[in-house]
This record gives C-alpha cells, structure tokens and sequence, in this order.
C-alpha cells in the first residue's frame, strides 16, 4: 500500500530509522560515499518529519474544529452541506450497495453450494454487508464524491483569496467554511451507510432468490439468525469515524492548497487518497476492536455454522 | 482599555495619524520582504503605494490588515497594535477596515445582494436596515438592482470589482485597503473604479492605502505617494521606501529608479536582468 500512497508517517519513519542505523557502518567503510548516503540519509529524514509535520497538522486542525463544532454554525450553510453531501450521494450509494449485494452472492454460492450450505448465503452476504462493505462502501464512495470536491472548493476559494476575505471581515474560516461541511458528514454518512446496507440486503437477496433459486424463507431466516444488533451498531459507529475523517483530511487539504490550477488538482486528489487510507486504516483497528467485544458478547457464536 | 485612558486617545484624536507602521519587518525563511518600515498615515489621506513586483507592496498592505503577522515591528491602528490585541479587540479593529481584493474575493455560493451583505449579517444587524444599506452601497457603486440575484461568476470584472468595492464599504470603515483596483480592467472602466474611489472618499470621512501598479490612480486618486523597492536588490542599510511624496513630485524626484518607474523605462532593469543571466557555475554546483 505504501508504494501506491505517499502518505503514512508509520512506513517513511520505519524507513528513516533503518537507513539511520545502516548509515554509520557502511560510511565508515566507504568513507568516499560518505556525502551521497549522508545526502539519501537526510532525505529520508526530511521525509520522515514531513509526515509527521502532516500528521501534527491535521491532528492541530481537528482540535481546532471540535470547540467550534458547539457554536452556532452560520445561517443556511449547514442546510446547504447536508444537501450536498448526503442527499446528492443517496443515488451512487444505493446503486453501488445494491451491485455489492449481488456480487457477493454471485462469488459465494459456488463455495457454499458444494457444501449444500447455499440457504446459508444470507448470513454471509448481510454479515459482510453491515460490518464492513456497508460502511466501507459509504465512506469511499463519500470520499470520492464529497471528499475530492470539498477540498476543490475549499482550494479554489484559498487561491481566490476568499478565505482571506472571511478573515478580513472578521468571520472565522474553520467555523464558516469547515464546521459545517464536519457535521454534516458526520451526521449524515450513518443514513448512508443504512442505505448502503439495506440496498445490500435487498440485493443479494433478490439475486440469490430470483436467479439463483435458494429458498427464500431459509434464506430469511439465516439472514436474521446471522447478524446481530452490535454488527449493526459496530458498522454505524465506524461509519461515523469515517465520516469524520473525510470532513477533516479534505478541509484540511482544501484550506492548505497550492496556488494555481495545479494546486487545487492535488488537493482534491490528496484529499481523496489520504482519507481513503486513513479510513481504511481506522477500519482494521476498529474491526480488531468489535470483533473481540462481539465474542465476548456472543461466546457461542450468533448462528455459526456449526 | 480604561476609560480614562480612551478619553485621553480622544481628546488629540484628530490629530494623531491613524496608521502608525513601526520598524515593521515581515519575511518568510531568512530573506526579509520588508525590513524596517517606519510611517505613518494621517486621517482623511489617500495614499497610493507603488513598486515594481517583488517589492513587498502586497505583503506591506496584508501586514496593516491582519493577515499576515510581522516578522519584528509592529502595525498600530489608532494607537492600538493590530497584531498583539486580543481577539475580540482585533475583530471589532477588522470591522473598521474595509478590503477590496485584487479579483474581488466575492464568495462565490453567495448572491451579489448576499454578499455585499455579509459583514453586516456578521455583525448581526436587523434584516430591514441591512437591506437599506446593502441597496444604498450597491446603487453607489453602480450595480442596477437586477444584478442583485445574480452570482459572482455571472459578472463582468469590472462588476465583480464595483461589488467587492460595495461589500468593503458596507460597515463605513474608517480604513479602506485597496488591492491592485484597476488591474486587468480595460482604461474606462479604470478609471470609473477611479472616479468610484475618489466619490467614496468625497462621502464618507475615509483613510484609503491604494496598492496599485497604474500610475494613472496614482496620480489622479491620491494626495501622498509611497514607492517601495524590491528588498534583495538594495543594498543592507538602504532605506526601502524610496519616495514618500505627493504624485506630483514623481516626475521630478533625483531617484532615477522613481522616475524611471513611473515613466515605466526599463533600461536598467534591462541591464540588470542581462548581469543575472551571464553563466554561472551556479548551476553546477546545484546537479553535483
């Protein structure tokens, strides 16, 4: 991953310190190639503590937007946010749950099939769907569509110098500009996910009942047997991380753009790229973290196949 | 502020500038843009500040309004520090300066109407009398009321530019900043923003900073004339500011990089610019 994306503070560090610890041995015994190592050396480093430098900087931007979050935000900009960013991306999401849900029952059967499990299909494909794909689909589908134009606007407004105009006038950027696109993705991307997860449902069921044949009322019954309300309330409340990962990492890049068309570009590709990592990276650590809460809730399992 | 402390300012107001530049030095890294402006600028002046590019005119007038924070130095407006007062005190100081941009700035989500009411939606004014004074400043800049609706990008330049001009004005500040105001406009509209600054100033009782590159607003707007120099072409201890005048002493001032400026002769320039570009082993240096 870390080839594709030239974010991630943890694989530029784990690099600098192995060219560190490499670097006194092999100088001493090249002392000619002492100035080129040295030079590759400080590269490292100096993109080691970019990273970090980014890292710090959203961390900074996030602490700055969680006061402002709890004052009033500016008339009508909430309104406008939310239409945008949660009712515009209703059709993608819906669409791309819908397709999800089939494809999983298409790539499924055959395996369960064979074992003659295939009523067992809905429980895979809705257990999948809810703590996963669902919420993962959501947020990627928001971070591509949201994400990258928030942080074109945003951009596009810094290098017109409206920004400069908010603050001329007095008005705060982070609370005019940023809050309100923050709570909007936060407060909507959960309705998405349902969207995303019932579209699902509603998919894979009709695809393994309608072409694939399965009993629908085994299949119902599995499907429910399967998941339980924490799958379900675990995918909600990744969903809301992720929603405010988008918000944040895109204001940020959006607020942080480069002069020129060039700049704004970046932003919105940066924007997309660091919060689809980061989104990806918060998922395995909370999956981690649900999938011991879940057995320790469910010691036994919630319709295993035993 | 204590009381008797704001009577005592009020007492000798009028007669104390209302912009005082001290030792003002801004930079970025090691090379400063400025390096130690002092001046100061009285109440009612239209100052007009000059310079070739580079020459940290920009900065200079960013530095005065707040946006940019200064290396060492500092900006007082009407006696009071504008980048060491504490936030509520430098919020009411930026509700007494108006800006108008280079490209006017006007948001672009918001309506003509919408924006040239924003500063006084801000400071949460009552809808009807924000309405009045919303209309009144965009007749005075020449916007007719059917534009009212129409969006920033459905404007002509000029337009965007009379706009940002009427949205600078709506709060009546005491200090308006100017940025490049007739820059990519054609000659008559030029000088319609020209005539436009000159009626602001002849209504309302205003202090005006004009950055600008055209001598013709130089010459017909303001009553004292400021040129900068660009800081690395000048030697350590020369002062930046290399005429501090009014216009009409432009022609004939001993600097010859003044009057080459304003008759816009680049001979020198020219000389300079073929020094730089003789080889150097510079870029040697740069690959090994």
């Amino acid at each position: 991953m870390s080839s594709v994306v030239p974010f991630g503070p943890a694989s530029a560090a784990a690099g600098a310190v192995s060219s560190v610890a490499a670097g006194p041995l092999v100088g001493n015994r090249h002392p000619h190639g002492g100035s080129r190592l040295r030079q590759r050396i400080e590269r490292t480093g100096r993109v080691a503590i970019e990273a970090l430098q980014a890292v710090g900087d959203v961390s900074l931007f996030f602490f700055a937007i969680v006061p402002r979050v709890f004052q009033r935000p500016a008339r009508g900009t909430l309104l406008r946010c939310g239409y945008q960013i949660g009712a515009l991306s209703l059709p993608v999401v819906a669409l791309t749950g819908t397709f999800i849900g089939m494809v999983l029952a298409v790539q499924s059967y055959a395996q369960f099939a064979t074992l003659g499990l295939e009523s067992r299909l809905g429980a895979v494909i809705n257990g999948s769907l809810v703590r996963e794909l669902g919420p993962v689909l959501a947020a990627t589908m928001l971070a591509g569509r949201v994400g990258g134009s928030m942080a074109a606007v945003l951009g596009t407004m810094r290098v017109t110098e409206q920004v400069e105009a908010l603050e001329v006038m007095g008005a705060d950027p982070i609370h005019h500009l940023v809050v309100p696109r923050f709570l909007a993705c936060l407060l909507l991307i959960p309705s998405l996910t349902l969207m995303a997860d019932f579209m699902g449902i509603a998919g894979g069921y009709l695809y393994s009942v309608a072409v694939l044949g399965i009993d629908h009322a085994a299949y119902l019954m599995h499907a429910r047997n399967g998941v339980t309300g924490l799958d379900l309330a675990g995918g909600l409340m990744k969903s809301l991380c992720f929603g405010g990962i988008i918000a944040v990492v895109a204001c940020h890049r959006g607020l942080n753009c480069r002069p020129g068309a060039e700049g704004v570009g970046r932003a919105a590709t940066t924007a997309f790229v660091h919060s689809f990592v980061l989104i990806l990276l918060c998922d395995l650590v909370i999956s981690i973290a649900m999938d011991h809460l879940w057995w320790a809730m469910y010691p036994d399992g919630a319709g295993a196949l035993l | 502020m204590t009381k008797s402390n704001g009577t005592a300012i009020h007492g000798d107001r009028d007669s104390m500038p209302l912009l005082e530049v001290d030792r003002l030095t801004v930079g970025f890294g090691d090379a400063p843009i400025l390096r130690d402006i002092t001046l100061s600028i009285r109440r009612g002046d239209t100052v007009a500040v000059i310079g070739e590019s580079g020459c940290g005119k920009s900065v200079f007038m960013k530095t005065l309004v707040g946006l940019l924070r200064p290396t060492s130095g500092a900006v007082r407006f009407d006696g009071r520090d504008v980048h060491a007062a504490p936030d509520a005190e430098r919020l009411a100081m930026k509700r007494r300066i108006g800006f108008v941009f280079q490209n006017a700035a006007l948001f672009d989500s918001l309506s003509v109407f919408d924006n040239a009411a924003f500063p006084l939606v801000q400071t949460g004014g009552e809808p009807r009398a924000i309405r009045e004074t919303v209309d009144a400043r965009l007749r005075e800049v020449g916007i007719p009321a059917d534009a009212f609706d129409r969006f920033p990008v459905e404007l002509s330049g000029g337009m965007r530019k009379r706009v940002g001009l009427a949205r600078a004005l709506a709060l009546t500040p005491e200090l308006i900043v100017y940025d490049e105001p007739t820059t990519g406009l054609d000659p008559i509209m030029s000088d319609v923003i020209n005539e436009l600054m000159l009626g602001v100033r002849r209504r309302h009782p205003v202090t005006s900073v004009i950055v600008t590159h055209d001598m013709n607003t130089a010459r017909k707007v303001a009553d004292r004339v400021l040129m900068f120099h660009p800081r690395r072409r000048l030697p350590a201890d020369a002062c930046q500011v290399i005429y501090d005048g009014p216009p009409s002493g432009l022609d004939h001032d001993p600097d010859r990089r003044v009057r080459n400026f304003v008759r816009g002769v680049a001979a020198d320039r020219l000389a300079e610019l073929a020094a730089v570009n003789q080889p150097t082993d510079a870029s040697e240096i740069d690959h090994g």
